[in-house]
């Protein structure tokens, strides 16, 4: 299972480059994909859609709630169309019309939602999005993909495009590190088990899947050997896998670029606390607000560090370990 | 089923009295199934009759046997709280049993609160949240322009929904693609749920709006059915320009007592009102069929 990330991980690489390329394609492979922008097609790089296809793209301008309200228009007639702008925007100005057209009235429309989590770093907090997880989620008839890498970018929009029903595909604006191989062949709904290990899980999603990836080394230098999960997918949860782990490892951790309220943190708790509870420690962005910045060190510094994974992992262990212990002295 | 003009049909007397009959006699049946469900919105449904009967007995090119034709013409009730009386023009039309109507948001229902696409034919869009039609007819007319159809996009919005952003973002999709093919028409019937629109928000001059976004706009009066039946057919001869029926209505038209008042956006009438609501009603269709 190993094989299909690299090691050590690959050079940076530009998430909106792989979607913008990996739009071009589907339009190549797809005459009924339409692509729509609210005039910021020059960020998320769906401009690559448009100079390919001019025929297929529309820019409704600033106006998101039109976004989504053309979009669902063009689905009624068989069209996929993909619309295009900021995640905040989606799950906040947009969002009546997601829920009512998309969710309710079933309009088969792709939400392309980019400069997700704190990507959009030095724009500042009224550009990031530390929620649009835990509101998609709880849409009836969403599913919600989160895609780690730019190999994941490419091999997940097809199958975007290709489910049926309304998408949220989870976008990173900058460059990050490389994590999958060519043989990283992901599926919506179902997770993928990174790399084996039975002292813990750790269960990540997006550009947190790389520094779970790291916080596995730094913790198996520590004789700690955690098992990596990526959920690339929200919404369906792969509950399987999750109470897999549980019952395996013992210990859960979570790691989103997102804050700790109600995305994948809180969809694992969930699932954990009806079936199965173990210790839980959730990574994520305390309820709070972020700040502008380099992308790197903002990730650090609102809880998303490889430490505050390894630090997560060791508060769950000693959590399931203390549990066993009293359980033990109960006994005796 | 009731008769069909087909389209093309020349405008007679006949068929002209005919239509505004028909419009309050779907009065009475709304007011049956408002009164029924002790639910329901009669004053913005009484305001939209002689339109939709219009739309549904001569314009629209539809087919109820096979409501998910994809080159049907498509209607969004943007004013998705008057969904009773558009119910009772797609039973009448024949796309459900008219008895089907008494079941009128009740469990189980096909015919819910608001409309819901998929779960009753005939419904071409969720409607309710206001705000929505402008938008999504134009994205409805830029799919029938890509596949090359002559279909077209009928819209009709309440002139208190006019308050909603959305609107105007929809209206400026239009022009800026000049969606010909698509056609709102604005029921405006003067009165919201808390008052005039003239208290609650002005839209006056609603034509100048409409015109300055570059809209083709036509006024008509909303209940006369040979200026609807003129003006749809106008609005099929309007090249590169959406175009924006301005129809002056009366909210609760036909049962004096609920005309030009807020009190019936959503009020639910007694025994007595009901029975004396329906005499106003049945009077007005005998009259239209005389």
């Amino acid at each position: 299972m190993e094989s299909m990330i690299r090691n050590p991980l690959g050079e940076p690489a530009s998430m909106r480059q792989a979607y913008g390329e990996a739009l071009v394609q589907l339009g190549r492979d797809r005459e009924d994909i339409v692509v729509l922008s609210a005039d910021v097609q020059s960020s998320d790089f769906s401009y690559m859609f448009e100079a390919a296809f001019p025929q297929r793209f529309i820019n409704v301008g600033i106006a998101e709630p039109a976004l989504v309200d053309v979009a669902a228009g063009l689905a009624n007639s068989g069209f996929v169309p993909i619309a295009n702008t900021f995640a905040f925007l989606f799950a906040s100005r947009a969002l009546e019309m997601v829920r009512t057209h998309l969710c309710f009235g079933g309009a088969n429309v792709k939400l392309a939602a980019a400069y997700a989590g704190l990507s959009d770093s030095f724009d500042g907090p009224t550009h990031q999005t530390v929620s649009d997880l835990a509101i998609m989620r709880s849409l009836p008839h969403m599913t919600v993909v989160v895609p780690g890498d730019p190999v994941a970018v490419r091999k997940l929009l097809p199958q975007v495009a290709a489910w049926g029903g309304p998408v949220y595909f989870r976008l990173c604006r900058n460059e990050v590190p490389e994590i999958f191989n060519q043989s990283y062949a992901p599926e919506i709904g179902k997770a993928m088990t990174l790399i084996a290990g039975d002292d813990a899980t750790l269960i990540a999603c997006g550009v947190m899947v790389a520094r779970a990836l790291e916080a596995a080394r730094r913790l198996a230098e520590r004789g700690i050997h955690a098992r990596v999960v990526e959920m690339h997918t929200i919404k369906p949860l792969d509950t399987g896998i999750v109470l897999r782990c549980a019952q395996e490892t013992g210990a859960i951790i979570t790691a989103e670029e997102h804050s700790v309220l109600g995305g994948l943190g809180g969809a694992v708790a969930e699932c954990l606390t009806q079936h199965h509870p173990v210790p839980l420690e959730r990574v994520g962005v305390e309820d709070m607000f972020a700040e502008s910045g380099p992308y790197p060190e903002l990730l650090d510094k609102y809880g998303m560090s490889v430490e505050a994974i390894v630090s997560a992992t060791e508060r769950a262990l000693a959590r399931r370990d203390g549990q066993v212990s009293q359980k033990a002295c109960a006994t005796a | 089923m009731s008769y069909v003009y087909p389209y093309g049909t020349r405008h007679t007397a006949a068929m002209i009295d005919d239509l505004a009959s028909r419009a309050y006699a779907y009065r009475a049946q709304v007011l049956d199934m408002v009164y029924g469900r002790k639910s329901g919105h009669i004053g913005g449904a009484f305001s939209a009759a002689e339109i939709l009967a219009c739309l549904y007995f001569h314009h629209l090119r539809v087919e109820p046997a096979n409501p998910g034709w994809r080159d049907r013409d498509r209607m969004i009730l943007s004013k998705g709280h008057a969904c009773a009386m558009l119910y009772t023009v797609l039973a009448y039309r024949g796309y459900f049993p008219v008895a089907e109507l008494g079941t009128f948001r009740a469990l189980n229902s096909r015919l819910q609160g608001h409309p819901e696409p998929h779960r009753t034919p005939g419904i071409d869009a969720a409607a309710g949240p206001l705000g929505h039609g402008v938008a999504l007819g134009a994205g409805m007319a830029l799919a029938a322009r890509a596949e090359g159809s002559q279909r077209r996009t009928y819209v009709m919005v309440g002139d208190g929904e006019l308050n909603s952003g959305v609107i105007w973002e929809g209206a400026l999709v239009g022009a800026k693609f000049g969606l010909d093919k698509l056609t709102v028409i604005v029921d405006y019937n003067g009165v919201q749920q808390t008052g005039t629109t003239q208290q609650v928000m002005p839209t006056e001059p609603i034509a100048d709006k409409w015109s300055s976004f570059n809209w083709h706009v036509i006024e008509i009066h909303g209940h006369n059915v040979a200026e609807i039946l003129t003006a749809l057919d106008e609005a099929n001869e309007i090249h590169a320009k959406p175009v924006a029926i301005i129809a002056r209505t009366t909210k609760g038209k036909g049962v004096s007592f609920m005309e030009n008042s807020p009190a019936w956006h959503g009020g639910v009438p007694n025994a007595e009102q009901y029975a004396s609501a329906l005499a106003e009603l049945e009077g007005e269709a005998a009259r239209w069929r005389a």
